[in-house]
């Protein structure tokens, strides 16, 4: 089974029609429900009705103290055209978005196929370079890129460019290399979509007189299209809610000059620092469509050069 | 990719210099790559005087004593006490994972019931659904509920299934067991549930071993949440403790502070080396996040 497939949720599991009937189907039913139970719940109280409170107090003025007061579109048309580090924090992400997800999936690629001919140390590189996917998360890691790229860290010592954190123009890409340097997340699952491109279609196309160049692009870039785009959009959903490395290279400020003020951070600014709940409520509500939107661009343009192979699972 | 060396049969085999050059190159990424981490860990045992400003990575001498002020903690919180509440907001949350969502996973895996195709299909929407949409009125939830600064909105959720990416990483997996064996069991008049626990549960644990280290350690490293719920430093984790150091990090905190950096990452690092066969594999099978 490939790595991207999210089954068509229709595709029922077939049963064989000699499959004994013990008990009753309703009582089957009622196991089914009582096992969906805590789901069904979270899904209710943690999901969906957040999201119709949140809606609703995007129309409103909220400070968590006094009851919400409704405002009409005030909050949306205020971000849209009377605050400037709105606008900034928009600048600032999609900036961020477009420099780590493409490096990032590119490094990925190239490392997954170094390692796709390998027969000895693959399994010792796949899990050394996996491993800041997991690390990189923390704040541990965040502190250290912050010292690294500060004035006289190692980025400074070994460059001379004196403190990128300290950089308007720098500091996002700092930020940006702690999300490319986690690449082995990316890397694990474009690798296991190598190992499953059959070799007689290597063999097929030496057999035509396709080189390796011709090769890679002839099978290897459509066979792994459906992961490459299962890689980019979910690396992009993920990079457009960064939070935590912004957070610690700029100790918590988006500076500097605004300039690592991602659009989460800025939330975070409106709803839990400035108690403007009603606010922040209608800038989730923008990042859920303009994820929304994103995502269903990237579906649609995936029609032209994702490939699915037609036997299936395999 | 061009390196690949699968030099064109020869008779005798030649010196794979392509494939030489291929590890040379991993090798050097990795250092690279790892540079970060042996920076932590060097930095954390210099003295005051040479964390910044020396490109040695090795410190002239071991300054043990960071360690001893980070074990002082922070805020007059000891770091046995922050070590304890990560570690009691981590277990927490494994153990609700790996209860609620396998549950779910069972009956959308196995079991059939009315609106199961939408309802699977909003379970994988969830797992897109931007984090920040819903964390504001979840926060005003839990504030109406007078439980912000406990532990309980970082928990509960868990207990409630919210994390669609293991409820889906379950039902890939148990999609592959043998249905046979569940039939064998229902013949012999096993009801749903026994064959749950009975059959079923036991043949999942690898899925239940990926679901509980991955929530570990996203648990462990998760910020953003502790940020917003917890404000009493009784109550802190070690990330938020480490977080106090991003406001004020003059120079001579600087040790302690990766000291302290250093074993809030240690269970993460223990993890990894121990789980990392099921940690990549269980990427690789199931194919998300990081």
């Amino acid at each position: 089974m490939t790595t991207t497939d999210i089954p068509a949720p229709t595709a029922r599991p077939k049963r064989p029609a000699t499959a004994p009937k013990r008990r009753p189907k309703r009582e089957r039913e009622g196991a089914a429900w009582v096992f969906l139970s805590p789901w069904v719940l979270g899904a209710i109280v943690l999901t969906l009705l957040p999201m119709a409170v949140s809606l609703y107090l995007s129309f409103t003025d909220y400070n968590l103290f006094d009851p919400p007061q409704w405002v009409g579109l005030r909050n949306y048309t205020q971000m849209f055209t009377e605050d400037p580090r709105y606008w900034r924090s928009v600048v600032t992400t999609v900036t961020y978005v477009v420099i780590a997800v493409p490096l990032q999936l590119a490094l990925a690629l190239v490392v997954a196929l170094a390692l796709k001919s390998m027969k000895r140390g693959k399994a010792f590189y796949r899990s050394a370079f996996y491993a800041p996917s997991l690390l990189g998360a923390s704040m541990s890691i965040a502190l250290v890129w912050r010292a690294v790229f500060n004035d006289g860290g190692t980025v400074d010592n070994l460059l001379g460019t004196g403190g990128w954190v300290n950089k308007p123009g720098w500091a996002l890409l700092a930020v940006a290399l702690l999300t490319v340097w986690q690449f082995g997340a990316p890397m694990v699952i474009f690798l296991a979509g190598l190992q499953q491109i059959p070799a007689e279609l290597y063999e097929a196309a030496a057999v035509d007189g396709a080189g390796k160049w011709r090769q890679f692009l002839s099978v290897t870039v459509p066979m792994l299209s459906p992961v490459l785009f299962f890689n980019l959009v979910l690396q992009t959903i993920q990079a457009f809610q960064v939070f935590t490395p912004a957070f610690a290279v700029s100790a918590g400020k988006g500076g500097p000059a605004d300039s690592t003020l991602v659009y989460t951070m800025y939330l975070y600014d409106r709803g839990f620092v400035a108690s403007h709940m009603g606010y922040a409520s209608a800038m989730a509500w923008v990042l859920l469509l303009v994820i929304g939107v994103v995502t269903a661009v990237l579906f649609r343009t995936s029609r032209s050069w994702v490939f699915y192979a037609s036997e299936g699972d395999r | 990719m061009t390196t690949t060396a699968t030099s064109t049969a020869a008779p005798r085999k030649p010196v794979a210099w392509g494939r030489i050059a291929l590890h040379l190159g991993c090798l050097a990424a990795l250092l690279v790559m790892l540079y970060p981490l042996a920076w932590l860990l060097a930095t954390s045992l210099k003295p005051a005087n040479e964390v910044i400003a020396s490109l040695d990575l090795l410190p002239s001498r071991l300054e043990w004593s960071n360690y001893t002020t980070a074990f002082e903690g922070v805020n007059d919180v000891s770091i046995w006490r922050l070590l304890s509440n990560s570690l009691l907001i981590a277990g927490g949350a494994v153990l609700g994972n790996v209860i609620s969502c396998s549950l779910a996973a069972y009956a959308f895996a196995r079991l059939r019931f009315r609106f199961r195709g939408p309802l699977f299909a909003f379970m994988i929407a969830t797992i897109m659904l931007p984090h920040h949409a819903i964390l504001i009125p979840q926060y005003i939830i839990f504030n109406q509920l007078g439980l912000v600064n406990t532990y309980w909105p970082l928990i509960l959720p868990k207990f409630l299934a919210t994390e669609a990416f293991f409820v889906f990483l379950i039902v890939q997996f148990m999609r592959g067991l043998p249905r046979e064996l569940e039939e064998a069991a229902r013949i012999d008049g096993c009801g749903p549930f026994r064959s749950f626990f009975q059959v079923v549960l036991p043949l999942t644990r690898p899925a239940l071993i990926t679901t509980a280290i991955f929530t570990f350690i996203w648990t462990w490293n998760d910020f953003f949440t502790q940020l917003i719920y917890l404000f009493d430093p009784e109550k802190f984790t070690l990330t938020l403790a480490l977080r106090s150091f991003v406001d004020a990090s003059s120079q001579s905190s600087f040790g302690p502070m990766f000291a302290m950096s250093v074993i809030a990452l240690l269970p993460i690092v223990l993890f990894f080396l121990a789980f990392q066969r099921f940690l990549v594999e269980g990427m690789a099978s199931s194919g998300l996040k990081g």
